[in-house]
């Protein structure tokens, strides 16, 4: 404390006038998370024991948790479900990786070139309005019920808000940027390599982000409607035997799957973004 | 004293010519508006020149030209001896942002453009000299750190390095420090006037403080609008070096009024 004195000494009834700072400023983060955590898992409980919701449709957090433990044992000691989830891992994959091929070489011929712009755009905007997963009976057919359909619905979903991304970021950089480049007799493979691509990162990893979840849902999609072995097919099984415990166990590998991509790529950005601080789990922006 | 007269008024200092242009225009072919009509300067070798107007008088064409950015409609532009016909390595440039780029460290960030012209290797080579511009800009011990802890001041600086690595023979600056602070301003204004005298360098300043113009250049070149033309050439007989000082001395006082009265008559119409 400091010794040191008011020059006006305060007298009674002075407004002693203090700094509020809001109830949820001074709780940690991880709490309040918890917190919104136990609420639900109350309600749930109170939804299944007070039979509002039959069983059968909404299974009980204890069921769940239960059934989430059965199918973490059956993955962590190898069993049935292991070499499923290993086709969708797969599925994510490859269809992420083509996405990031076909979405990064759109996007730079997008948004370098001229044609690209004024030619190739407009079609890419009226694909990109069409809800995708109607493609998935196409792929279907073209590629049969193997990996190679899925593969190819999750990267179709997924180089979209890579186009845009790549883009729109080439766009990024200022004026006097593309000056200084001019100045300095930069050809345009330098100015792109140099200054461009650089500068459009930050909207890439948007890109890149967007499309991680586009990837996950086109692989569970085409695994819905094209069969196979995967992942997606276990959930499908499941609900058609009403084991909601299952399905509701299965998702939520599948999220944790998700999680661990989106995580992959936002630590990928830190590294790579070096020069702009973001939070692994903030939003995409 | 009328426009033509006054640009027939001998340029100060008696260096030899570094930078000539002859009666210089610009029409844009896409709105056929006259932005630049009938523009003659001669930039000797070691002198300060300032260029200044209202917004939209041709400033910045002029000094696109002057980089070899933008052809001229008609006239000559001659940059020692050779006429510019685009980028030239002996044409140094600096804008109004630093626009450092925030991946590279402030060394590698001077040495970009001898990277662009000459490869990765005269850049590795060109770092010694990069280290001693840091030095002469005061900001030894800088060289190694990212644009992103840099002040507004020391970012300037650093691009001063930037365009002084290739070792131009004219200097541009595009209102090189009208987005620091006023107290920064002045003071690296008079950075500017000794890292300029140091070198002997020729520099061509846009701007829009009169103020400025004048403690720094040895003639300021006062332009007018529609279409934009050089109204007339304002010598500059402050001694050298110049000083804060000088601000506040009845001959600065006149010569600011002075600039003023040519700007107000018809600039703002």
């Amino acid at each position: 404390m400091s010794t040191q004195q008011p020059v006006v000494a305060p007298t009674e009834g002075d407004t002693v006038w203090t700094e509020q700072i809001s109830f949820i400023d001074r709780v940690p983060r991880s709490l309040s998370m918890l917190f919104v955590f136990a609420v639900f898992v109350i309600l749930w409980q109170l939804a299944t024991v007070s039979g509002l919701v039959s069983p059968i449709i909404l299974p009980t957090p204890g069921e769940t948790l239960q059934d989430l433990i059965f199918v973490g044992h059956n993955l962590i000691t190898g069993g049935y479900m292991l070499p499923a989830l290993w086709i969708t891992i797969k599925e994510v994959i490859y269809g992420f990786a083509l996405a990031i091929a076909i979405g990064f070489s759109l996007g730079v011929l997008v948004g370098e070139t001229g044609f690209g712009e004024r030619a190739i755009m407009p079609y890419l905007v009226a694909i990109d309005t069409m809800p995708k997963v109607a493609f998935a009976p196409l792929f279907i057919a073209w590629l049969g019920f193997g990996i190679a359909s899925k593969v190819a619905l999750a990267a179709f979903i997924a180089t979209f808000p890579i186009v845009v991304g790549t883009a729109a970021g080439l766009h990024a950089a200022d004026e006097n940027a593309r000056m200084l480049f001019k100045t300095m007799g930069a050809s345009r493979l330098q100015t792109l390599v140099k200054m461009k691509l650089p500068h459009a990162l930050p909207q890439i990893f948007t890109g890149l982000k967007i499309g991680a979840v586009g990837v996950m849902a086109g692989a569970i999609t085409g695994e819905f409607l094209g069969g196979g072995k995967g992942f997606g097919e276990l959930i499908r099984v499941a609900a058609s035997q009403l084991d909601t415990p299952r399905v509701f166990s299965l998702i939520l590998y599948l999220s944790l799957l998700g999680l661990a991509l989106f995580v992959l790529v936002s630590f990928a950005q830190r590294r790579i973004v070096f020069w702009r601080k973001e939070r692994v789990l903030a939003d995409h922006e | 004293m009328t426009g033509s007269v006054a640009l027939e008024m001998r340029p100060p200092l008696t260096g030899r010519p570094v930078y000539e242009l002859a009666h210089v225009g610009k029409t844009y072919a896409r709105n056929q508006v006259t932005a630049l009509q009938d523009v003659s300067l001669v930039l000797n070798k070691g002198s300060f020149s300032a260029v200044i107007g209202s917004s939209g008088c041709g400033k910045s064409t002029l000094l696109k030209i002057m980089a070899g950015l933008i052809p001229p409609s008609t006239g000559r532009v001659v940059l020692q001896g050779e006429p510019v016909i685009g980028a030239r390595r002996d044409i140094g440039m600096m804008f109004q942002q630093a626009t450092l780029f925030p991946w590279r460290t402030a060394l590698e960030n001077v040495v970009l453009p001898i990277e662009i012209r000459d490869g990765r290797a005269a850049a590795m080579a060109a770092r010694e000299r990069a280290r001693e511009l840091f030095e002469v800009v005061g900001l030894k011990g800088f060289e190694d750190v990212y644009p992103g802890e840099l002040s507004g001041g020391m970012a300037q600086r650093t691009s001063i390095c930037r365009m002084l690595i290739t070792e131009p023979a004219v200097l541009l600056l595009d209102e090189p420090f009208s987005a620091l602070d006023e107290l920064s301003r002045d003071f690296m204004n008079m950075e500017l006037q000794r890292i300029c005298t140091e070198r002997d360098a020729t520099a061509f300043l846009v701007t829009h403080s009169i103020p400025e113009a004048v403690i720094l250049s040895d003639v300021v070149y006062v332009m007018k609008p529609r279409p934009g033309r050089i109204a007339e050439a304002v010598t500059i007989d402050l001694p050298r070096p110049r000083t804060l000082d000088m601000i506040t001395t009845p001959k600065f006082g006149g010569l600011v009024d002075r600039i003023r009265g040519l700007l107000d008559r018809e600039a703002f119409l």
